[in-house]
């Protein structure tokens, strides 16, 4: 075995990283916007009265949550064109992180509306308070704080997929290791200093949401 | 205030019916509540006391039978000349008439008790902020919470919780309100202070009241009539002197005799 | 429809490689996860600090990056391994670190008056570990178990990513051979959702079987 890592071309290439990260970043914030947005609109499908909405959309989650995310990526990056859709590597990959996320998004918000004790609801409709009303003002609010964690969760894992992103040619951080390696036949510093960005990274976020988690408002009805 | 010529009924139910699972727990129900009376409901758990409130209030659908409050049908509507079954606007229009307060609160725990009372009367009454302010500070003044409008649910005792409560049915001024178990949640001495404030309220005489309780005192005190249910029907129904004197059937007496001893 | 169907011949043997690595991953998950979460809640400081380093480095990067490490880094050191096997023992050990946090969290969710009862029955804590806590905390890992299995299949598409002939591979290549790309991928997504409808049922079934001394009571 030869451990051969040289210092200094790791600290050449960190730049090019730190570059790249930027895009890491940029995608995965993009990614959980509208995984966020998207997920909430399907919990509030789910919870339809009507009951083809809400079957419909829970055959949608299952599925979208059942098959792997590259495939989701391929398909909307190769077979979007052929209906007239062209969109940037960046935005495909950020339409398909977000669409597979949201996802799991949607658990969590339906979870977190359950949990919501059904005497909230009854104490509004006795008050005459319209549905729509009561979602978003009494049950939304004391919803959300128990779920942020969970959704903090899925954004780290939506972060530590952005290398799938490489594959339709996005360059970010496991694309910009590769192009490093393939130019100077040196894979160890670049994988290696990514691996060790994505591990520091997750772990500071997962560090920040457990202290979000403690400065969240806990309520008892 | 102008009385009606017709005797104004609040509440009027005919062959109501309502099933959970196997048991059906309202089998037929038959009443009718005048206007501005006292109702107290007293009997065993499981009776379907506060199934027949939940009903008033539509947060349950019956399995059959009619319920009307204030002449108009909860449950159906009639639209072009045929009636059918009361679309979720009907109902709303319906459940603005009526109040409930909970046996376990349910107060909005991210509002403060203000808020809590301000809310409906804003988004429902279309009062403005200030007018809501005004008026919610009133009634919960009225309640005895003058120092508590800035506090937060998790920050009030029981007590103060259902006063909250109270104040925040009251403030939508419905005229028929409706209390299920309201102190049976409360740690005995909180109990005598909401009994005080319910009594206040029956003796003015603002709204028609039906009270399902187990404080025998206050229903023999300060209701006109007292209903006893017993397996999903009225089995008495009497006024107070009488009921608790001389009930009529044997279940009655041998439930007020249980009743009485637990104390 | 004859039409999209001719396309499956190729994709189903693409299909089998992906259920091997799948049931290979899933084995070798089972053992990290067990040796994990045993790891953590162990007496012994350096076995504690060991597993915990393997928990914190498996979750914390991503499948794609240890298995781009493992086919292009560690080649360099004269190691040379193939993708099949890279795939099985990267997605294993991943899902496993995952796997390990459900078996510490149920394991230490059951009562501890189980561990007292044993002890006042002079049970060595072996025993008391393999046969009355495991038994007891296994129905409750099913659900958990389920979902990371269906995370492991996912997984195995990544590992086409390092030229394993599995179903995304195969996918691939019949798209550049027939350029029917959307029939394609839309067989391939049906074909992981199909399996994974079968392994969730399969999970359910197990759960099932391992909870027959449980009696039906709703939770608290």
């Amino acid at each position: 075995m030869r451990f051969d890592w040289d210092w200094a071309f790791a600290l050449r290439i960190l730049p090019t990283l730190a570059a790249a990260l930027r895009v890491t970043v940029l995608a995965t914030t993009l990614g959980s916007c509208l995984a966020l947005t998207l997920g909430l609109l399907l919990a509030v499908a789910r919870g339809s009265s009507i009951r083809l909405v809400s079957v419909a959309t829970g055959s949608a989650v299952e599925f979208v949550r059942g098959t792997p995310l590259l495939i989701q990526i391929y398909f909307l990056f190769y077979v979007m064109p052929r209906f007239g859709v062209v969109l940037s590597p960046m935005a495909t990959g950020v339409l398909a992180l977000g669409i597979h996320y949201s996802s799991y998004a949607s658990e969590v918000y339906r979870a977190g509306i359950e949990a919501v004790p059904r005497g909230q609801w009854e104490a509004a409709a006795a008050l005459s308070l319209s549905r729509s009303h009561t979602f978003f003002r009494i049950v939304l609010p004391q919803a959300i704080p128990p779920i942020v964690p969970s959704l903090g969760n899925y954004i780290v894992a939506m972060f530590k997929e952005t290398p799938l992103l490489s594959t339709i040619t996005v360059v970010e951080l496991l694309y910009t290791a590769k192009d490093i390696g393939s130019e100077t036949f040196r894979y160890l510093e670049p994988f290696t200093l990514v691996g060790v960005l994505f591990l520091a990274l997750s772990l500071i976020a997962m560090a920040g949401i457990r202290f979000v988690e403690r400065r969240l408002p806990a309520y008892s009805s | 205030m102008t009385s009606p010529t017709i005797s104004a009924l609040m509440v009027r139910t005919r062959g109501l019916r309502k099933r959970f699972g196997g048991r059906e727990v309202l089998r037929g129900l038959d009443l009718d509540v005048p206007e501005g009376q006292i109702v107290s409901i007293i009997g065993p758990s499981g009776s379907g006391k506060s199934t027949l409130l939940r009903v008033l209030m539509t947060l349950e659908r019956p399995d059959a039978g009619r319920v009307e409050i204030a002449g108009e049908p909860v449950f159906s509507e009639t639209v072009r000349g045929r009636e059918q079954p009361a679309s979720e606007a009907h109902m709303r229009r319906a459940r603005a008439r009526v109040g409930m307060v909970f046996q376990h609160f349910n107060l909005f725990p991210h509002m403060t008790a203000l808020q809590n009372v301000m809310e409906a009367p804003v988004h429902v009454l279309a009062m403005s902020k200030k007018d809501a302010h005004r008026h919610a500070t009133g009634y919960l003044e009225r309640v005895g919470l003058t120092d508590k409008l800035t506090a937060y649910p998790s920050q009030l005792s029981g007590g103060q919780k259902q006063r909250v409560a109270i104040a925040r049915a009251l403030a939508m001024r419905p005229p028929l309100m409706l209390f299920d178990e309201i102190t049976s949640a409360l740690d005995p001495e909180l109990v005598g202070g909401i009994l005080e404030l319910l009594r206040e309220l029956s003796a003015s005489r603002e709204m028609t009241m039906v009270i399902v309780t187990h404080e025998m005192t206050f229903a023999r005190e300060s209701s006109d009539r007292v209903l006893f249910f017993d397996a999903g029907l009225v089995l008495e129904d009497a006024p107070p002197g009488e009921i608790f004197t001389a009930p009529r059937h044997e279940r009655t007496r041998d439930f007020l005799r249980s009743v009485l001893q637990a104390r | 429809m004859p039409a999209p169907l001719d396309l499956l011949p190729p994709l189903l043997g693409g299909l089998l490689v992906t259920v091997t690595v799948t049931a290979g991953g899933a084995a070798v998950a089972l053992v990290m996860g067990f040796a994990g979460g045993l790891g953590r809640l162990s007496r012994s400081r350096a076995l504690r600090v060991l597993a915990s380093m393997y928990v914190e480095v498996f979750r914390g990067t991503s499948a794609l990056v240890q298995l781009f490490w493992v086919f292009f880094v560690l080649p360099f050191f004269g190691l040379e391994i193939s993708p099949i096997v890279a795939g099985i023992l990267v997605l294993g050990l991943n899902i496993g670190a995952y796997g390990s946090e459900v078996v510490r969290g149920v394991i230490q969710s059951v009562p501890v008056g189980q561990w007292e009862a044993a002890r006042a029955l002079s049970l060595s804590p072996r025993r008391t570990l393999w046969h009355i806590i495991i038994p007891q905390a296994l129905p409750t890992m099913m659900p958990p178990a389920g979902n990371l299995l269906i995370e492991l299949l996912k997984g195995t598409a990544l590992v086409s990513l390092i030229s394993l002939t599995e179903l995304t591979f195969a996918a691939q290549t019949l798209r550049a051979d027939t350029l029917r790309t959307p029939e394609i991928f839309s067989l391939v997504l049906l074909l992981y959702f199909g399996t994974a409808v079968m392994l969730t049922a399969g999970m359910r079934g197990l759960e099932r079987r391992l909870s027959l001394w449980r009696s039906a009571r709703g939770t608290g």
